[in-house]
């Protein structure tokens, strides 16, 4: 990493930190749930970018591994709360540790047929069979009534973490933080290890794999499966934020802005999303507060960033990628 | 006689009309080079394709150290010591040099799915890279990103990573092409002591570089082997001279 990309990712952290910093100083908890969604958001698109920026597989599916996480968070949530047993009289859970490995080993059970299919296309089959798939789950959802079907799933209370109070808004960001940290901690040894080298190598150039001997499809779905365990991840903080599961996180509309996210941050880089996610929710609370029809302004800066910054906001901040 | 290492019979490929492989029977035998030669269109990189499991046969078969290749892809091919440099070449562009060859080691030592540890410290992994980039005298240029090399290195870097794959047998698809006299030499010399590793097929368009090294010559005309022999055999075949080499040799 180049001294200038260590000093902007300084920067970012800096200004997430600023952001609860303010809350607490102007006494305004409303940034700080900003500030959570940032980093929600931001653990959401980090699990997409070892698919898409690492892999190069665009994805736009992953609102189902995002939106599946929600609502295990909602389901189990509801079912404890109301004494119900789960399917084969197994007790449902509010413990937040437990409800997210659940959350992570249904997204894999989910990710790895629907990795093993999409990943035998490419390009823009491979982004319109992912919709496809996603599409499936978000009206399956919708047409549950057992779960909310079209009105979501809300949730009564938060889910309980151990020692933490995440009914208080800075404990509860906390935690998000602290989930960030590991995912980012994760795409960084992932990036360096033998496996990114392969799956990288499978992006730049998938016959230079093959020719070594490495086949590009295990890997690629290797990295689809990991990326979806960060979303569903991600979405059981989300559910939990908003105490609501709602069909909208499972929408091709929340794919496409996991995708934004990472455009507009800097992709295969390692705080591309949570520079982008800061962005985006910084345009979404300014510009969605003078006009309804802000994504047209968030559309222009897409625009721009297409055209002139390739290696969006991080791009701008640190200058070209290098690699070693 | 040994055992051929790779042996293609009766080998037919066509698209449409086009019989771009018609009946080809081939083989590379230990310790040889077997140069593959023809005019453009005569249907080497489709071969070689067929060869490397990127394209399927329509009909023959092709035999790699006595196994069947029917059904096995490009990267099991490679994994069982199929190693290969390419025409055009075929790098991880925004990989430096010692990544590339660093990715072949790695794939040598059947060892991808390794999430955590970082490469970069791993001298499992960078001393055999830095080594083959020194037996092909890129060293200086480790750290240098593959798109930032200059055509002849990116030609050596492929040999590099081709080496760092221990093959049974080596693949090249014009190995000189676009080098100048001085790299031609060079790399005629590091090819003639290659032959004592793995057995060399070689298409290649440099006359000067297939007639000092080849111990065996192949002319492709039209999909069909037309002549296979020594290289004195080829210079006086008149049918080659017809097709081919017309009346420059």
């Amino acid at each position: 990493m180049s001294a200038r990309e260590t000093a902007a990712n300084i920067l970012i952290v800096a200004l997430l930190t600023a952001i609860p910093l303010a809350a607490i100083v102007l006494d305004e908890p409303f940034y700080l749930t900003l500030a959570t969604r940032i980093v929600i958001l931001a653990l959401a698109a980090t699990g997409l970018n070892i698919a898409l920026g690492l892999g190069g597989l665009v994805s736009f599916g992953h609102a189902a591994f995002f939106g599946l996480g929600g609502y295990v968070a909602g389901i189990l949530a509801s079912h404890a709360l109301n004494m119900e047993p789960l399917v084969f009289g197994l007790p449902a859970t509010q413990s937040m540790p437990v409800i997210a490995l659940v959350a992570i080993a249904v997204a894999a059970l989910v990710a790895l047929p629907i990795g093993a299919i999409s990943l035998r296309t490419s390009g823009v089959y491979f982004i319109m069979i992912t919709l496809a798939f996603a599409q499936m789950i978000y009206y399956f959802a919708v047409s549950w009534p057992a779960y909310g079907g079209e009105d979501g799933l809300p949730m009564a209370l938060r889910n309980a973490f151990p020692l933490v109070n995440t009914a208080k808004p800075l404990p509860f960001f906390l935690v998000c933080l602290a989930v960030l940290a590991a995912a980012l901690v994760l795409f960084r040894l992932i990036r360096g290890s033998r496996f990114g080298a392969a799956l990288q190598v499978g992006r730049q150039n998938p016959t230079r794999l093959a020719a070594v001997g490495i086949s590009p499809f295990g890997i690629r779905l290797a990295a689809f499966v990991i990326s979806a365990m960060v979303a569903a991840l991600a979405g059981v903080l989300f559910a939990n934020l908003n105490r609501f599961a709602s069909p909208s996180m499972l929408s091709w509309q929340m794919s496409g802005e996991l995708i934004v996210l990472i455009v507009l941050g800097g992709k295969d880089r390692l705080l591309g999303p949570l520079a982008g996610a800061m962005l985006y929710v910084f345009f979404e609370y300014t510009l969605g507060g003078l006009t309804e029809r802000w994504q047209f302004f968030l559309g222009l800066i897409l625009l721009g960033v297409m055209l002139f910054a390739r290696g969006g906001l991080l791009g701008i901040l640190a200058g070209r990628t290098r690699h070693g | 006689m040994a055992e051929p290492v790779l042996e293609i019979r009766d080998l037919r490929k066509s698209f449409g009309a086009l019989k771009a492989t018609d009946g080809v029977s081939l083989d590379l035998r230990p310790g040889e080079i077997h140069a593959l030669i023809g005019p453009n269109g005569a249907g080497k990189s489709t071969l070689i394709h067929q060869i490397c499991g990127s394209i399927p046969p329509d009909s023959g078969t092709i035999r790699f150290l006595g196994r069947d290749m029917a059904g096995i892809g490009m990267a099991g091919r490679a994994g069982l010591g199929l190693g290969r440099s390419f025409q055009v070449s075929s790098l991880a562009q925004e990989f430096s040099a010692l990544r590339n060859v660093m990715l072949a080691v790695q794939a040598r030592q059947g060892s991808s799915f390794r999430f955590f540890r970082s490469v970069m410290g791993d001298r499992a992994l960078t001393d055999p890279a830095r080594a083959m980039l020194e037996r092909v005298g890129l060293s200086a240029r480790a750290d240098v990103p593959a798109a930032s090399l200059s055509h002849g290195e990116r030609r050596q870097l492929e040999i590099a990573v081709a080496l760092a794959l221990e093959p049974k047998i080596f693949l090249l698809d014009e190995p000189m092409a676009g080098m100048g006299p001085e790299g031609s030499k060079n790399l005629t010399k590091f090819l003639d002591g290659l032959r004592r590793e793995a057995p060399i097929l070689l298409v290649e368009h440099d006359m000067d570089a297939v007639f000092a090294l080849a111990d065996r010559v192949s002319v492709l005309v039209y999909g069909r082997v037309i002549a296979t022999g020594s290289v004195d055999d080829i210079r006086r075949d008149a049918a080659v001279r017809s097709a081919y080499l017309g009346d420059a040799v």
